[in-house]
This record gives structure tokens, C-alpha cells and sequence, in this order.
């Protein structure tokens, strides 16, 4: 630079060239603060981000990772079954019935006299003599797993539905929504109720004998209703926005290099609008657990043994006047995992779609 | 107009029809009829039962002859009881229409106040508050809240007496209905009040002197009112369905109870009678909103 000064032919009075002598070299450090300083990102890290900016979004993640591991490892630690009475050394324990939080009954005293160890009932037990711990833990099992497998369900029939009938337009569309109107306007959980006590009934027998057995018929017509019924919804929301999708240059631009539709919808649509249905599917969770345990408050839910949250509310109304937190335990869960689901749903909403929040 | 309110009617009477079919076929695809039970009664008995309720006819004459009877008020008898399930209903709906009346009257009123109160004092601590409370309530499951309800106030203080024909009380099922719906009321108010407040015609209004109350009543509620009304078919149906489990909890023979006890017992012609019933019912109130809704908000279009 004090070269090039040097080298520049002295200045004319009125020459509106720049005079090089008036400029400062910049240093190091000033270069630097021309650095491009946030790395890039991709739409997944950004969302990411936002999500865990979010507290109660991340309060209620935290939530549902402990309750999911608890409900993983807690029958390999809890020495105890949800279906059958408790033994102590092996002899079955009919005393232990109806006992509050952390109590022991003779029997297990008497062992623990003699130097065995018992493990707390850290919820009692119930009327037949079970831990209601481990009835609580299995009623969250069946709980959840019931909202995820009837969520998955409805987005794998809503997806596909939708894209079919947003994809191909025209008469294709108009038959398909049409018997979406239709199925939409039934009301829903009227014919839940209907259908499962039609699908109990049939599917009792037909069942004997195979793997499904061990579900009970009354889970299987759940998942059944479920899938009948729920999806309308989600094929609505896919259509939607492939219908707008659509409509995008890139996909005229890839029609016109000649991609086949398959192509286009799993490389063009689906990335553009999975994260508005992941969202739409987190939010389905709860109000599949809500169903669930409806059902089963009406006695329609899981068979016996096997608890859910809603059966083991129904079951604590009976002895409610002198054994309160039967109820309160199953409630207490239901309320907050329904609640962390609508929190978490809320947040992903907020984080990866900016132009749903509300 | 006229075509659109003729196609609404048509597809809600279609609802009904498809609702009724499926009902009645799935309820006889259930082995077993209604007199092989534990009576058992001889042949000859059974056979003149059976020609007495037609069942000796094939299923879809069968059918026929039921939606015939279902035109005329007549849903049949019941299984169990063998009384007529037209009266049944006529006799419980009543308790079940006041039970479910008042929750969606104080749902919708108290909602749209929440609501706008939180709208208009955006981020204050009582908005906080507000969307505290209704966060949690939408998460709370009317069987869960109402036997709770029932278990403190009723069992524990002692506040309320347990519901009976005599001495109806109704404030604890009213309660516990109404929660959900008023939590998700209050939470669509906030949301469209907000928005209607950042209106360009709420901003004229201001600026031209029009006064506070009056701004906010004319022209910032009766638009944020709109989608409020959408609102209104679901939560027939949330309110129709929970009192099937909040009758039960709070012992009230209305028809919620008589449904989830037809249930229980296996009541196939009760459950088949109030099932088409609720859904007419549910059918006519979706219809009715809707076109209300259209005839309120002009700007919405007809198609």
C-alpha cells in the first residue's frame, strides 16, 4: 500500500480520484470482524435450537425420557407383577391387601424380622393383594404405547390418503375427500364406543390362540377404530399442503426433467411438509391416550390383568372414599403426560413452524 | 345460498343414514340374538318373540324396517328391561339436555371472558394465570376431574350432596364437564382477540375517539367471536360424550348413564336406540353452526 501511494501520480487540484494517503491499513483484528461468525445450519439444528430454547418444551422432553425409562426399567428392579398377588419367600401374601404407600404387611414384617429384605410398595397395593406400583408402571406402558401405535397408524393411512388425493387432483380427489367429509362427520368417539363393543364381542373368539390374544380383543378394536376412524384429519392436513406444494416451481421444473410421481412425492412434497405432520402426529399422542383411557374408564379399554391408566382410574372410584391415592396416582400420570405431550407438541410447533404459531 | 344449505342438509341426513347402517349391522353382526340368552325360552316362544320384532326376516329388511320405525319415534325395546327405549330417552334426555346445556352455556360464557381478559392484558400476571389454569385443564380428562370433584367435595367436605332424582345438583357435573371446553374456549378467544386487536379497523376506531369499552365490545369481540362459533359442534360432542362418563361417576340417571349401563350389560337395541340418537343430535348441531356461521361473517364464502 505505501508503494502504490508512492507510485500515483501527484494529485490534481480538481481530480475527484480517492487519496490512497488518507486510507488506514485495516489490522488483524479488524479483518476478523468480517468473518462470517454463525456457522451454517440446517432447518433441523435451527429448529433444534429454538426447541431447546423453549423451557417448558424441554421440561416436558425431560419428563417423558424419565417416565419412558422408568416404565423400560422398573419392572427389572421392582421385584414384583402386575397380575398376579405378592409373595413373600415364595408364599403367597394375602394379607397384603389395600395397603397404603410404603407399608408392610405382617407377613412381609415377619421376613424382614428374620433378615430378608422386602421391597417397599411404593404405592401400596390394591385389592387383590398386587403392588399398585407396578400396576401403575404397566398402566403407563399400555397407556403410551397405545397413543404411539394408534398415532403411527394414523399418520401412515393419513399420509398416504392425503398425498394420493393431493397428488392427482381432480375426480381422484373429489371421490377420496368426499368420503373424508363423510367419515369427518361421524361423530367419532360415539362409534368408538359402538365398534368396540361390536369388535369385543366378534373378535373375542377369533382371536383365542394367537399373539393378539394376549392384547385383548378390546385393544385390538381400539387400534381398529383407530385406524378406521382418526385419520380423516391427517389426510386433510397432508392434502392441504401438497395442494400448495404443488403448485411450487421446483416441482413444475422437476416434471419437466421427466421424475415419475413417486419421485417427486417422496423428494419434492414429503421433505417440504413432514415437519408440519410431525407436529400434527405429537399432538395426536394425547388425545390417543385421552381416548384410551375414556374407553377403558367405560370398561371397554384392556382386558384383565392388564391395566391402563383410564381402568385403573375406574377401579380406584370404588374404594375411593378410604383409599384416595389409587386414584390420584393414575390421574396425576395421565394429567401429566397428556400435558407434557400438548407442551412438547406446542414447542415443536413454535420451533419448526414458525407460520402455525398462534 | 339456498344450494348450499340444501347440500349441507342432504349430506347431514346422509351422516345419519351411514351412522344408522352401521349401527344396526354391526350390532347384528354380535352373535347371539336378543332371546338366546340365559331364559332361554322354548322354540315355539322364541319363534313367536322373534315374528313379534321381525327378526325372523332377513338383516336388510330388517334394517328397513327399523329406519321406518326410527322415522316414526319408535327405536324398538330393550333387551333387558323390555321397556321402550323412545321412552327411555324421552325420560333421561331431559336431565342430560340441562346437565349438558348449562356446561356449554358457562363454558362459552366464561371461556370468552378469560379469554379476552387475557387478550387485553397481554403478558400481565393474570394472563399468566389464566393460561396456566387452562393449559392444565385441557390436559385433565372429565373422568379424572369429576371424580376428584366428587371425591373432595362431596365425600371429603361435604359441601355438595351425592346427585339424586329428588334433590338435583348439579353445580360438580357442571363443573367438571364445562373445564375442557372453557380452557379450550378461553385459549381460541386469546388467539383471535389478538388478532382482531391488531386490526386495521380497531386502529381507526381508536383514532377516532371511540371509546375504550366500546371499541373492545363492537369491534374487537364480535369479530373475535367468529371462529369461537366453529367451536361450537365439537364441543356438543365433547360435551355429549363426557357426560356419558361424568353421569356415571355422579350417579345421574340421565342418558349418559343409561348409555354406558346399556354397555355394561350388553343392552345391544339400547346401545343400537341412544347411539342414533346422540349422532342426530350431534348431526343437527354441526348443521345448525354451520350455517350460522356462515350467515354471521358475510366474508366468508359459500361453496
Amino acid at each position: 500500500m505505501e508503494k502504490a501511494v508512492q507510485q500515483m501520480p501527484k494529485k490534481n487540484l480538481l481530480s475527484s480520484q480517492i487519496d490512497l494517503s488518507k486510507f488506514e491499513k485495516a489490522t488483524e483484528e479488524e479483518k476478523r470482524q468480517q468473518d462470517v461468525m454463525s456457522e451454517s445450519t440446517t432447518f433441523f439444528k435451527d429448529g433444534m435450537k429454538r426447541l431447546m430454547k423453549n423451557p417448558l418444551a424441554v421440561g416436558s422432553m425431560i419428563f417423558l425420557i424419565l417416565v419412558i425409562l422408568v416404565i423400560i426399567f422398573a419392572p427389572m428392579i421392582v421385584p414384583y407383577d402386575y397380575a398376579s398377588i405378592n409373595t413373600v419367600n415364595g408364599v403367597r401374601d394375602k394379607g397384603a391387601k389395600n395397603m397404603k404407600p410404603f407399608e408392610y404387611s405382617e407377613m412381609e414384617l415377619e421376613y424382614m424380622a428374620q433378615g430378608g429384605t422386602v421391597f417397599p410398595h411404593i404405592m401400596g397395593t390394591d385389592e387383590q393383594c398386587r403392588d399398585y406400583f407396578m400396576r401403575v408402571v404397566y398402566g403407563t406402558r399400555v397407556s403410551l404405547s397405545v397413543g404411539l401405535v394408534a398415532s403411527v397408524m394414523v399418520l401412515i393411512i393419513g399420509l398416504l390418503y392425503g398425498s394420493i388425493s393431493g397428488y392427482f387432483g381432480g375426480k381422484v380427489d373429489l371421490v377420496m375427500m368426499r368420503i373424508v367429509d363423510i367419515i369427518y362427520s361421524l361423530p367419532d368417539l360415539l362409534m368408538v364406543i359402538l365398534l368396540s363393543v361390536v369388535l369385543q364381542a366378534t373378535l373375542g373368539t377369533a382371536l383365542e390362540g394367537t399373539i393378539l390374544a394376549r392384547l385383548g380383543s378390546n385393544l385390538i378394536a381400539l387400534f381398529v377404530v383407530y385406524a378406521l376412524l382418526y385419520w380423516v384429519g391427517m389426510a386433510r392436513l397432508v392434502r392441504g399442503q401438497i395442494l400448495t406444494i404443488k403448485n411450487n416451481d421446483y416441482v413444475l421444473a422437476a416434471k419437466a426433467t421427466g421424475a415419475k410421481s413417486g419421485r417427486i412425492i417422496k423428494k419434492h412434497i414429503i421433505p417440504n411438509c413432514i415437519s408440519v405432520i410431525f407436529i400434527s402426529t405429537a399432538l395426536q399422542v394425547p388425545s390417543a391416550i385421552f381416548t384410551e383411557s375414556y374407553l377403558s374408564f367405560l370398561g371397554l379399554g384392556v382386558a384383565n390383568p392388564m391395566p391402563s391408566l383410564g381402568s385403573l382410574a375406574n377401579y380406584a372410584r370404588g374404594g375411593l372414599n378410604s383409599y384416595p391415592y389409587k386414584l390420584l396416582f393414575p390421574a396425576v400420570v395421565i394429567i401429566l403426560i397428556v400435558l407434557s405431550f400438548n407442551l412438547l407438541g406446542d414447542g415443536l410447533r413454535d420451533a419448526f413452524d414458525p407460520k402455525l404459531k398462534k | 345460498m339456498y344450494r348450499y344449505v340444501i347440500k349441507r342438509v342432504l349430506l347431514a341426513i346422509l351422516t345419519v343414514f351411514i351412522v344408522s347402517a352401521i349401527t344396526f349391522f354391526s350390532m347384528n353382526a354380535i352373535p347371539g340374538g336378543p332371546f338366546s340368552s340365559e331364559k332361554a325360552p322354548s322354540a315355539e316362544v322364541k319363534a313367536a318373540l322373534e315374528a313379534r320384532y321381525n327378526l325372523d326376516k332377513p338383516v336388510p329388511e330388517q334394517f328397513v324396517i327399523y329406519m321406518g320405525n326410527f322415522l316414526r319415534g319408535d327405536l324398538g325395546v330393550s333387551l333387558k328391561t323390555g321397556r321402550n327405549i323412545s321412552t327411555v330417552i324421552g325420560e333421561s334426555f331431559p336431565i342430560s339436555a340441562r346437565l349438558g346445556g348449562a356446561a356449554a352455556a358457562i363454558a362459552t360464557l366464561v371461556g370468552l371472558v378469560l379469554g379476552s381478559v387475557a387478550a387485553l392484558k397481554r403478558n400481565s400476571i393474570l394472563d399468566r394465570i389464566i393460561i396456566f389454569f387452562t393449559t392444565l385443564a385441557t390436559a385433565a380428562p372429565s373422568f379424572v376431574l369429576g371424580t376428584i370433584l366428587l371425591y373432595v367435595f362431596c365425600i371429603k367436605l361435604g359441601w355438595a350432596p351425592v346427585w339424586s332424582p329428588d334433590s338435583p345438583h348439579y353445580v360438580l357435573p357442571v363443573i367438571a364437564l364445562s373445564m375442557y371446553p372453557m380452557a379450550y374456549i378461553t385459549r381460541l378467544t386469546k388467539t383471535s382477540m389478538l388478532d382482531a386487536l391488531g386490526q386495521d379497523y380497531v386502529r381507526t376506531a381508536n383514532a377516532k375517539g371511540v371509546s375504550g369499552m366500546k371499541v373492545i365490545f363492537k369491534h374487537a369481540l364480535r369479530n373475535a367471536v367468529i371462529p369461537v362459533i366453529t367451536y361450537v359442534g365439537p364441543m356438543t360432542a365433547y360435551i355429549l360424550t363426557g357426560s356419558l362418563v361424568v353421569e356415571s361417576i355422579f350417579t345421574i340417571g340421565g342418558l349418559g348413564s343409561k348409555f354406558v349401563d346399556s354397555i355394561t350389560n350388553r343392552d345391544y337395541t339400547l346401545i343400537m336406540g341412544t347411539t342414533i340418537f346422540l349422532a342426530v343430535l350431534m348431526v343437527t348441531v354441526n348443521l345448525i353452526t354451520d350455517l350460522v356461521y356462515k350467515v354471521i361473517d358475510p366474508r366468508i364464502k359459500l361453496d
